[in-house]
Formats: structure tokens, C-alpha cells, sequence
């Protein structure tokens, strides 16, 4: 059997054209699995509109619970948590103010729990968050919904990556298309770890500039090929030539310069991709030497 | 008073809104703190920079484990929620997968036979820097590779202390780094643009501000770009629209250069006074 081919679409800076990418990448071949990674966030669904034909939860971690008929008020918890997430709350019948969880706070390690010496503090699962696998025009996608202020979009990252290898596995398809988070922390590892190339998409300012090298960075730890796009590479044409000659120098291939088309938003508006509003655009020819480039190499 | 300035999605003007409402607060008030919350991705000193007046290093506390104490009893391993200790006994091995520690200290409360002590691991920088007599900047700044960010983030919120004026550029998205910077907000600035990936995202971040009980508003970045349908939901939710911003080559070119609306264009150093004035005015009701 061939090898998978698990190409990670990340960026560092947020809107950049990711998505955009992604969603073109992923209709131009029928018996393409994508994996939609940005579990914060996640918009390549409006674009590739699947239709789930399963849908898993999530538990994402515990959050600690205290039941007052048993608490002693005795504070060990307080004393033992890391994270400030046990306070005493002011309140009229507890004079040094009542125990109380910082929900917001809590990382779910448990150790309240385990310590509470009558057992009055239980764990109780977050289970809002789903991860979903369905049919699109050109082939199957997985993708995912992190409950607001959930932790562990990393965690869910992974199922969601297994998922789609599962699936392509299953259906014989050769191409992964992952679409991933901004940032550089565990959701963007969770999307670059096992791939076998990322693609940083940047844009000619000062921020994406900063931010592509930091995201470089991080995938330069990972046994993984590293290609760079530039898009709306017509907006600064010195800070375009700067990503260009500081590739050149890192030795990352710069594999397409995108100029602004507003058709790429007017598409995005139409729930299309590039690809499929304006095929014959010229940006529509370069992501496709880019497919190929990603996809026969 | 305390204004984080987020968005679900990335790349919408967080940093573009913060920086140039700085830049009017500057002139409006005598004690003013920007502190840049997206410490995976800082950029507010690609646009405004000041003279740095400290570096503090962040740590996290890693377990040691002392194999001459250590019974291979296993209790660690079984308390620690991260999978981040493995013990196999027949083999007389443990060790700590650093990565995975998120720093609970549960393994230490777990050792009956005082086999764990603790090592200092960095995980980023907390930078103040002075911009003027009134007003300074404080930078988050996390490792790469680090896995969360959030303990940078709430080092960098406490340096703030008790500014008469705080911004927070927030992180992007709805998790555990965006809700850190925005639970010490009175007020937050929304920032979207009018697609349908800008509306999906705001309405995430909606629920979660909902959630959270926060007062807030929108922006509406690069308005005429896309569609109108984030207005017609606005409109419909009765969520206040602060500002539109329009869909502009010239104020993409500056900000492309790393400078300041506000300092090229005295039509939105106005307009950027009467968005702080507006954040005021919900801020006393």
C-alpha cells in the first residue's frame, strides 16, 4: 500500500488564508480525506459543507465539583491547588468566606479530589465538545467543535488526525489535507507532529513576517519537509522580497506568491472554494502547480 | 479599567484595534498599560515599542524523581491526570515525559516516601517596556513548543497590577488562553470581519462572553469586503456595533509597514477616541 501523504497547512498569524488554501486544495481531486484541525475555530466545514454521517463526543477533561453537604471548609484543597483555582468567597454565613471552585481556572488535575479528606469533591466530565466525520463533494472530511473554553484542543487535534488517517486508510485515499490552528503551541504541534509536509502560509507584513519565522521554527523540530506561500504577496513588495530572501537563506522553498483577488472572498461568500468559483483564475492555476508540487514530490 | 480587545478568528485586527487605540489613550490618560495576551504570536511590538525596563523568566515546576528513594510503588504515575509519569516495577524504571507535566503538583502530594522534589523548565518571558512617562507595554511571550501558554499569560496580567487604563490584545480563538486574557476584562471589543468565517467565529466567541457574563461589542474590520449578514445578526442579537472599518487598500499598506492608522490619519485618531469614549460610557453604566 502506498504511503499516506499528510499535508499540515499552518500560518503562526491567524487570517492569512489557510482555510482558503485548504478548501482549494481539497477539491481538486475526488478521494481527498481532510482533517480540519482548527478546533477553535473551525470554518473549512462552510466552505466543503459535509454531510456527517457520524458524530462522536469529546471529553475534553474534569472539572472539580464540591458537594457542600459533606465540604468541612477546611481549605486543604485551597492549599494544594496550583492553579488559584479554589478560593474563599466572601458570604454572609462562612466568616472566613466559603470554599468555591474558579471554574475558568480549574485544569482538571484531580488533586482536590484525591486529597479531600471526607471525599467531597467530585470530577465530573466536559462532554460539550464533538469531533464529526462526514461526506464532501470530493471526498471525506473529520472535523471538530472544542466547547467554549475547553482545554485540550491538542488532545482533540489528535483524535480528529487519527480519524482522518482511519478513514483515508479505509477508503484508499493517498492525501491528507489538514487544515490547522493559528499559533504555535499544542494545537499546532497536535497538526504538525507525523505529517509528512507543512505548508506556512504568510502574508507580506510586518506581523506575518514575525510570525512565520516563529512557526518555522517549530516545525523545523519535526522530521517534516517545509514549504512557504505567500499570500497577497502584492500588498508590500519589500516585505515580500525580505520572506523571499530569508527563505532562500533557511533554505525553505517558497512554492507560490498569491496575489489579493477579491474573487477569493467573493467565493468564500458562495461557500466555494477558489477553485471551483473561478477555475480558470490565475490563482486558481498556481494553487494547482502547488497541489502538484505537494502531491507528486 | 480593564478592555481586552478578541476575536474567534485570527488575522481580523486585534492587534491593528489595540495598538491604535493605544495610541489615542496615550493622550487620554496618565497611567496606560498595553499588554500583548497572545503570547503564542506577540506582535504588538512590531508596531509599538518602548525601552525595556525588565525581563522576567516563567517557569514551571518539573518533579524529579530520586531513584534510590523511589519503591516503584506507582502512586505517582496513578495520580498524575497527564500520562506524563510512566512506572513499570519489574523493570525498576520511571520516568517523566516533560512535556505532558502541566505543573499540579500531584505527584509530589502522591510520594509517601519523599522521592519527588522539583526543578525550575522556562516557559517564556514576561517584558516590560516603557513607551512614555504615562504609558508602557507588557509582553507575554512563550516559548516555542511550549504546550500552553496560559501561565505566561497570567504572569504578564498580574505585572499589569492597577493601571488606570489596561488593553489586552487577547489570544485568538475560545479556549483556555482567550478565556485567561478576557476573565480580567470589564469590557470586550469584539473583532470581525464580515464573511462567513468571520461571522462563524464571532458567534463563538459570542456564547463564550455570554457565558462568562461579560459586557462586549463588535467591530466590524475590512467592512464592504464580504457580505452583510454579520450585520443583520447583530442587529437581530442586539449586540452593539462599536466601529466599521472599511476594506482599504491604504490602511492595509500601513498597516503592512508596521505603522499606526491613528498617526497617519486624523479621521480615525477621532474615531478611535470616540471608540474609547463609547467603551467609557459601557463601562460606568
Amino acid at each position: 500500500m502506498q504511503k499516506l501523504n499528510e499535508i499540515s497547512i499552518l500560518s503562526g498569524k491567524g487570517g492569512t488564508g489557510k482555510t482558503s488554501l485548504a478548501a482549494a486544495l481539497a477539491t481538486l481531486e475526488k478521494n481527498t480525506v481532510v482533517a480540519d484541525c482548527d478546533v477553535d475555530a473551525a470554518n473549512l466545514y462552510l466552505i466543503l459543507q459535509p454531510n456527517d454521517y457520524r458524530t462522536e463526543k469529546y471529553i475534553s477533561g474534569h472539572k472539580a465539583v464540591i458537594n457542600y453537604d459533606i465540604c468541612t471548609q477546611c481549605g486543604l484543597c485551597k492549599d494544594h491547588c496550583r492553579f488559584n483555582a479554589i478560593e474563599r468567597k466572601p458570604e454572609s454565613d462562612y466568616p472566613e468566606g466559603k470554599i468555591t471552585i474558579v471554574e475558568t481556572s480549574c485544569d482538571g488535575c484531580w488533586l482536590c479530589s484525591r486529597i479531600c479528606p471526607v471525599n467531597a469533591i467530585n470530577m465530573v466530565p466536559s462532554d460539550k465538545s464533538n469531533w464529526f466525520l462526514g461526506k464532501y463533494r470530493y471526498g471525506k472530511m473529520v472535523h471538530a467543535r472544542l466547547a467554549p473554553g475547553e482545554e485540550n484542543s491538542g488532545k482533540l487535534v489528535s483524535v480528529v488526525r487519527e480519524q482522518a488517517r482511519q478513514t483515508a486508510e479505509e477508503c484508499g485515499a493517498e492525501n491528507i489535507i489538514i487544515d490547522g490552528p493559528p499559533g504555535t503551541g499544542c494545537a499546532a504541534i497536535a497538526s504538525l507532529t507525523g505529517a509528512n509536509k507543512v505548508v506556512v502560509v504568510t502574508e507580506p507584513t510586518g506581523t506575518g513576517l514575525h510570525d512565520m519565522k516563529r512557526i518555522l521554527d517549530l516545525a523545523g523540530r519535526f522530521q517534516v519537509k517545509r514549504y512557504v506561500i505567500i499570500n497577497k504577496s502584492d500588498l508590500n513588495t519589500e516585505i515580500r522580497n525580505n520572506i523571499c530572501s530569508w527563505c532562500a537563506k533557511e533554505g525553505i522553498p517558497v512554492i507560490g506568491n498569491l496575489p489579493f483577488d477579491p474573487r477569493m472572498v467573493h467565493s468564500m461568500v458562495a461557500c466555494k472554494s477558489i477553485q471551483e468559483w473561478a477555475p480558470d483564475s490565475e490563482i486558481s492555476a498556481s494553487i494547482h502547480k502547488i497541489y502538484e508540487l505537494l502531491t507528486q514530490s | 479599567m480593564r478592555i481586552a480587545v478578541a476575536s474567534g478568528k485570527g488575522g481580523t485586527g486585534k492587534t491593528f484595534v489595540s495598538t491604535n487605540l493605544f495610541a489615542v489613550a496615550e493622550k487620554e490618560y496618565r497611567d496606560l498599560t498595553l499588554v500583548d495576551c497572545d503570547a503564542e504570536e506577540p506582535n504588538v511590538t512590531v508596531f509599538i515599542d518602548g525601552n525595556t525596563i525588565s525581563t522576567d523568566i516563567i517557569n514551571q515546576h518539573l518533579p524529579v524523581i530520586d531513584k534510590e528513594a523511589c519503591v516503584y510503588c506507582g502512586k505517582c504515575r496513578d495520580w498524575c491526570n497527564y500520562n506524563a509519569i510512566i512506572c513499570l516495577p519489574e523493570n525498576k524504571q520511571i520516568y517523566l515525559i516533560e512535556d505532558l507535566c502541566h505543573d499540579c503538583g500531584a505527584c509530589l502530594a502522591a510520594c509517601q516516601y519523599n522521592a519527588i522534589t522539583e526543578i525550575e523548565k522556562k516557559l517564556g518571558t514576561v517584558t516590560i517596556k516603557q513607551y512614555s512617562d504615562a504609558a508602557r507595554i507588557i509582553e507575554a511571550r512563550a516559548d516555542i513548543g511550549v504546550y500552553s501558554p496560559v501561565q505566561v499569560i497570567k504572569a504578564a496580567l498580574n505585572k499589569a497590577e492597577n493601571a488606570e487604563l489596561i488593553l489586552m490584545d487577547s489570544p485568538p480563538g475560545i479556549s483556555c488562553p482567550f478565556i485567561a486574557a478576557v476573565v480580567p476584562a470589564d469590557y470586550v471589543v469584539l473583532v470581525t470581519e464580515p464573511t462567513p468565517f468571520g461571522l462563524n467565529d464571532l458567534k463563538l466567541s459570542v456564547e463564550t462572553l455570554q457565558q462568562l457574563e461579560k459586557p462586549f461589542g463588535v467591530i466590524v474590520n475590512r467592512a464592504g469586503l464580504g457580505d452583510d449578514r454579520v450585520y443583520d445578526w447583530l442587529e437581530e442579537k442586539h449586540i452593539p456595533l462599536l466601529m466599521k472599518i472599511p476594506f482599504d487598500k491604504n490602511i492595509a499598506r500601513i498597516y503592512s509597514q508596521s505603522r499606526l492608522l491613528v498617526r497617519e490619519d486624523p479621521s480615525y485618531e477621532a474615531r478611535f477616541l470616540d471608540l474609547l469614549k463609547t467603551i467609557e460610557g459601557s463601562c460606568k453604566n
